[in-house]
């Protein structure tokens, strides 16, 4: 089962989550990725016949907020942690506009 | 033309009307200075836990509600995945596995007085992004104020078949969602957005035609406009014996064409899962009955209860529940005791002019209920002419109450018989021509005869009394 990720599928993912990284970088970290999948995997080997899914580990349902707006005050604070700021927005490389 | 069969899919967002946001108590608030609505959760910061807002998931089971959908009792939120700068935490939560609401319908009428059916697939409450703006200089702006706006996403079934059928979807869509309250349901603001799926494929095909994806479409005009081009440009394709890719084009106003924005590659990869930090919801019967008994009347209950209750006509109870505005708006005239068809020609004549010509939403217009009522009633009781109630119409468009400015403006209707008579008897020496017309049998010589005294009184004189004080004085000569 080791190393069974393919190539494709570690540059697919990089790509997804917008990482850029050259040929040799790939290679290194296909495998690295491959043997975390690898580790996880053994999961696959308890036996789960019968238990319910565990979507959150809590067994709290229904918590819910009643619908109060809370002004946070802090958007000075939270632009101050941005990388770069133009007229109170966060300033970001150029979009290519692939989206919308 | 007719070789091919065309299949359109609808995919409508609806931005709810909330206080706060969907997972966090930022508040909700169009035109705000930007990034003033946002704090941590907002922004994705490490360690922070989102909250789910009651009212976000109660708008969801209210739309599934009023399009005859099933609502889900075992929902869990799900986790879409993908970057941009909009979306700082790098995911978007939805409800892709268990969608507040699913299997429902929409009744359109179509142009022949027939009724399809168009099915609805499924209805999610999920979040919006936040807004980018370009800059053309290198780079981009963030506002983050919409991001966690809470949505419902309304997906129809394919059963849309031509481009008249998906514009009459959206407007009733837009009806039945707007009289919930939960949304504005406005195309130009942004608070209702169309995505289309369109597809053609030659009649008797086992299988659908590869589908265009169609955004950047903001009215519904548009959307069938669209419609109207994708329809034909895939037809020559097929015709011209070329293949549809599977593609995203933008709808280009000035051109009235679509063009092209990606050609999509194998399908999205958003790796989906279960929301780890929200808790997962039951919803009761109880629960469910709750929200309903909350729903304001449907429209289709109004026009029933027009009709029946009020004599309207099927056409005018369909203008007065156009809008969820107009609908209260109406019910609340006649509840200050106007009568209920006067109110109505009001609201379709007058008030519509009104709002067409100012191109103003009736609530923001200084007109009330109350004084409309009072209007009615001035004229009702013999007050004011018709013809002097435009002008207090006009007043109260400014905000003008109408009796003060009646009073004010000397506008009360000329009823006095000691006075009118001497009037009266004046006109008709002066047109013997049309006493004796009228003697002769010619009903229309009364006519006349009305028209010359509402002049001599520049139109304040009372018409039902004038009639019988003619009639009267007619009998005598």
């Amino acid at each position: 089962m080791s190393n069974s990720l393919p190539r494709e599928d570690a540059a697919h993912v990089a790509q997804l989550a917008k990482l850029h990284f050259s040929d040799q970088q790939l290679d290194v970290l296909t495998g690295q990725l491959a043997s975390i999948l690898d580790l996880v995997e053994t999961l696959n080997e308890v036996d789960t016949e019968g238990v319910e899914p565990t979507y959150t580990v809590s067994n709290n349902v229904n918590v819910l907020r009643e619908d109060l707006a809370v002004k946070s005050g802090q958007k000075a604070a939270l632009l101050a942690n941005a990388p770069e700021t133009q007229d109170g927005q966060i300033k970001v490389p150029a979009i290519i506009d692939e989206e919308s | 033309m007719s070789s091919f069969e065309t299949t359109i899919g609808l995919e409508v967002h609806i931005e709810l009307k909330t206080k706060s946001k969907a997972f966090s108590p930022s508040p909700v608030n169009f035109g705000d200075p930007a990034n003033e609505n946002t704090n941590v959760i907002d922004w994705g910061y490490p360690g922070v836990l989102p909250s789910a807002n009651k009212a976000a998931l109660e708008g969801g089971m209210m739309a599934a509600l009023a399009l005859n959908a099933q609502i889900s009792r075992d929902v869990h939120w799900d986790r879409k995945n993908y970057v941009y700068p909009d979306n700082p935490k790098s995911y978007q939560v939805t409800q892709q596995q268990t969608p507040i609401g699913h299997d429902g319908y929409v009744e359109i009428q179509m142009p022949d007085g027939q009724t399809k059916r168009i099915g609805i697939k499924e209805l999610h409450v999920e979040e919006d992004a936040g807004k980018n703006s370009h800059s053309g200089k290198g780079y981009s702006l963030v506002d983050l104020n919409r991001q966690g706006t809470p949505l419902v996403e309304i997906v129809s079934q394919p059963d849309i078949t031509s481009p008249e059928e998906a514009y009459l979807y959206l407007e009733k869509l837009r009806q039945l969602i707007q009289f919930t309250g939960i949304s504005d349901v406005k195309m130009q603001e942004g608070s209702m957005r169309v995505d289309i799926n369109i597809s053609v494929r030659p009649i008797g095909a086992a299988k659908f035609g590869t589908k265009v994806e169609i955004k950047n479409v903001n009215s519904f005009q548009y959307a069938r406009n669209t419609l109207i081009y994708e329809e034909e440009r895939q037809r020559e394709e097929l015709m011209a014996g070329h293949t549809i890719g599977q593609e995203t084009r933008r709808f280009d106003e000035p051109t009235k064409s679509t063009i092209l924005m990606r050609v999509k590659e194998g399908a999205d990869d958003y790796r989906y899962f279960p929301e780890p930090d929200l808790p997962p919801i039951h919803v009761s019967d109880a629960w469910i009955d709750e929200v309903r008994s909350r729903l304001p009347e449907a429209a289709a209950t109004r026009v029933h209860r027009y009709m029946t209750e009020f004599g309207l006509s099927d056409k005018d109870a369909a203008v007065l529940t156009q809008t969820l505005e107009m609908a209260n708006f109406f019910d609340q005239t006649v509840a200050n005791g106007a009568d209920p068809k006067r109110a109505a020609n009001y609201l379709i004549g007058d008030v519509n002019a009104y709002l067409n010509e100012t191109q103003l939403d009736l609530q923001n217009t200084k007109l009330t209920a109350v004084n409309l009522a009072e209007l009615i009633k001035l004229i009702d009781d013999g007050t004011i002419s018709t013809k002097q109630a435009k002008k207090v119409f006009t007043a109260i468009t400014e905000g003008k109450d109408p009796k003060a400015y009646v009073t004010e403006n000397g506008l009360v209707q000329l009823s006095d018989p000691s006075k009118l008579t001497p009037m009266i008897s004046q006109i008709l020496d002066n047109n013997q021509q049309s006493v004796d017309d009228f003697k002769g049998g010619k009903d229309r010589a009364i006519g006349y005869l009305t028209g010359q005294v509402m002049k001599s009184t520049h139109g304040n004189a009372n018409p039902k009394v004038v009639h019988e004080l003619l009639l009267a004085e007619l009998s005598k000569r």
